[in-house]
């Protein structure tokens, strides 16, 4: 079990696209890693590369993890933005791994491309923290209105805050 | 709002969406903020307690009149964290968590956890796991979709349906009970196989469950399938074209229904759903009756594959023999000094899990439920995150409900089956 982590091929770029290192899991997922200022470009180009569907979209925060395996290139930032395309014509996904930086996480939305997404990168934004540019509403979705901080973030812990709603009266 | 103006233009969901804060609308007094444009239209807020939104889904509509117009689901008010819960809980507690998500398919959502630690991990699975996951999934698939013709019934105030529909729920959820000692949250799909073996007798309980169904859904033909009140009441109600169902990813038989013919079972098929026999249901128009079809004709072909698999099943093993990622036999602990080592790492540390990250998905009743797990090479998650259809799926409502009546309204809502314990985790 533990050959396969020495012999995971996540640190070898297989290709590249748009010069970008494109990378295989040990089950053969792909995986593209990118930066946020091509990350819009490399979504578009993978619509119009047939990839039709945006199944997925959500953040992660590697604050615990930062030395993360990557390929050859790619500068580790704290958070990132992971989504996974489908297209329905070739039955096949890829992933878009997209470094967000921790300072000012902001990266721009693909709302325009995929419509579908809007809901998944509210969630992103609840989550993390992570803004994303030119979202037509960029608003907490999970959480109430007025809640500070972000609870998936990793220096967020559980049980930190009672949950108080603001309409709450409070212990009678 | 030059950006905004180019969205709506350039797709097609969008437009119908109301863009407005969410806390606005509760006040009396915001009201006189809101502005309206020409003509009278007002802002009507539907749930959070409302008995046809299935939980807690609160639609903020703009009425003219009786017409809806535009509207926002709001969602999050049964919000529990359940993500950042997974990340403290180990791989072997993790399918108690996520079996809480979508508590009408609990078996879905177990199973696509237990396929994501599997695919990190490289363990393979006995053929016998895999069929049984395949016969607990699609009998799950026949009792969501039967409370789903309940609750849609009661929704159009065709009270029967929901009587009939929790009655032979009941017979599949007793077979569950009889499996894994519970009707809901089983934790019996775990990484590395089932929980247990299915029960002495089983052949003749699943096949004693899926004739009555069949029987049954001949009945439901005659109630509503073919009656001109009902289909008055859903014909043409609610459209959701193709388009627009895959720019909004939407999946399911939403998806289906407005004629596109994905199904993961199908296309892209996991566990042995090769090797089985089954048609995928397409719908034609995408309106509320196409989505009643698709899923009554879901469970007759859920029922087919259980035939199937009554047939097919294979002798052997119900988990992997990995001492590493499996509890030894309870005997082998008695005897052995390793074996008891391996099942006290395994349930303090729990499963390590080499690093790297996956994304898997099935097809649950809902549509694509997906699991993208992250793993820093130890015994919990860096990362567990599910992809719930009901969640993307209710982005399909602002199209839906466009220039509806507030009366369809709820039956449109109910036809996008939303399960709001998997909308808000």
């Amino acid at each position: 079990m533990m050959d396969s982590v020495s012999e995971s091929n996540m640190n070898q770029i297989d290709e590249t696209l748009m010069g970008l290192p494109l990378a295989k899991t040990p089950s053969g997922q792909k995986v593209v890693f990118t930066d946020v200022d091509k990350y819009h470009d490399l979504i578009s180009y993978l619509f119009n590369e047939g990839f039709n569907f945006a199944s997925d979209l959500c953040g992660v925060d590697y604050l615990t993890n930062f030395d993360r395996k990557l390929p050859v290139g790619v500068k580790a930032e704290r958070f990132e933005v992971v989504v996974n395309l489908l297209s329905h014509a070739k039955k096949e996904r890829i992933r878009v791994r997209a470094m967000v930086k921790e300072v000012d996480p902001l990266i721009s939305t693909v709302v325009d491309i995929y419509p579908g997404v809007e809901n998944m990168e509210r969630e992103a934004f609840d989550m993390y923290g992570i803004v994303f540019k030119g979202h037509p509403d960029m608003t907490r979705i999970l959480m109430p209105e007025g809640w500070e901080g972000h609870p998936l973030r990793k220096d967020y812990s559980t049980g930190r805050v009672p949950v108080q709603f603001k309409e709450s009266l409070g212990p009678r | 709002m030059t950006d905004d103006k180019k969205l709506n233009d350039s797709k097609l969901g969008n437009s119908a969406v109301l863009r407005l804060p969410e806390s606005l609308g509760t006040d009396i007094e915001d009201l006189n903020e809101i502005e309206f444009g020409a003509g009278e239209k007002m802002i009507v807020n539907m749930g959070p307690q409302h008995p046809s939104t299935h939980g807690v889904l609160r639609v903020m509509m703009e009425l003219e009149g009786e017409t809806v117009l535009r509207c926002k689901p709001i969602i999050g008010y049964l919000h529990t964290g359940m993500e950042k819960t997974a990340e403290d809980l180990t791989y072997v507690q993790g399918a108690t968590n996520v079996t809480r998500m979508d508590y009408l398919s609990p078996l879905s959502n177990e199973l696509v956890f237990s396929l994501a630690v599997e695919d990190l991990l490289g363990v393979d699975i006995p053929p016998r796991a895999t069929w049984i996951r395949m016969l607990m999934c699609e009998l799950n698939r026949m009792s969501s979709h039967l409370m789903w013709l309940a609750t849609n019934g009661m929704d159009l105030g065709a009270t029967t349906m929901m009587i009939f529909g929790f009655r032979e729920r009941e017979l599949i959820l007793s077979f569950f009970e009889k499996t894994t000692g519970l009707r809901m949250n089983h934790n019996y799909i775990r990484p590395g196989g089932v929980a247990a073996d299915v029960p002495d007798g089983w052949e003749e309980d699943v096949e004693a469950i899926y004739k009555t169904v069949l029987f049954r859904l001949d009945e439901y033909d005659e109630f509503f399938t073919g009656q001109p009140i009902f289909r008055e009441r859903v014909e043409g109600v609610g459209t959701l074209l193709a388009e627009t169902a895959i720019e909004l990813s939407v999946t399911g038989p939403l998806l289906r229904a407005s004629g596109v013919p994905w199904d993961l079972r199908k296309t892209m098929p996991y566990l042995a759903y090769d090797e089985v026999d089954f048609d995928v249901i397409v719908g034609s128009v995408g309106d509320n009756f196409d989505r009643y079809a698709v899923r009554l004709n879901e469970i007759r072909e859920s029922a087919k594959i259980v035939s199937q698999i009554l047939e097919k099943m294979p002798r052997g093993d119900y988990r992997a023999q990995d001492a590493k990622v499996t509890p030894p036999p309870r005997a082998r602990i008695d005897q052995s000094m390793e074996a008891l080592i391996h099942h006290f790492k395994l349930f303090t540390e729990g499963v390590i899990v080499p690093e790297g990250e996956t994304y898997v998905a099935v097809e649950s009743p809902r549509g694509e439920l997906g699991c993208y797990m992250a793993s820093d090479g130890t015994g919990r998650p860096l990362r567990m995150h599910v992809r719930a259809p009901s969640f993307v799926n209710l982005q399909a409502l602002p199209p839906l409900l466009r220039g509806s009546l507030v009366a369809d309204a709820v039956a449109s809502i109910s036809s996008v089956d939303p399960v709001m314990g998997e909308v808000d985790r």
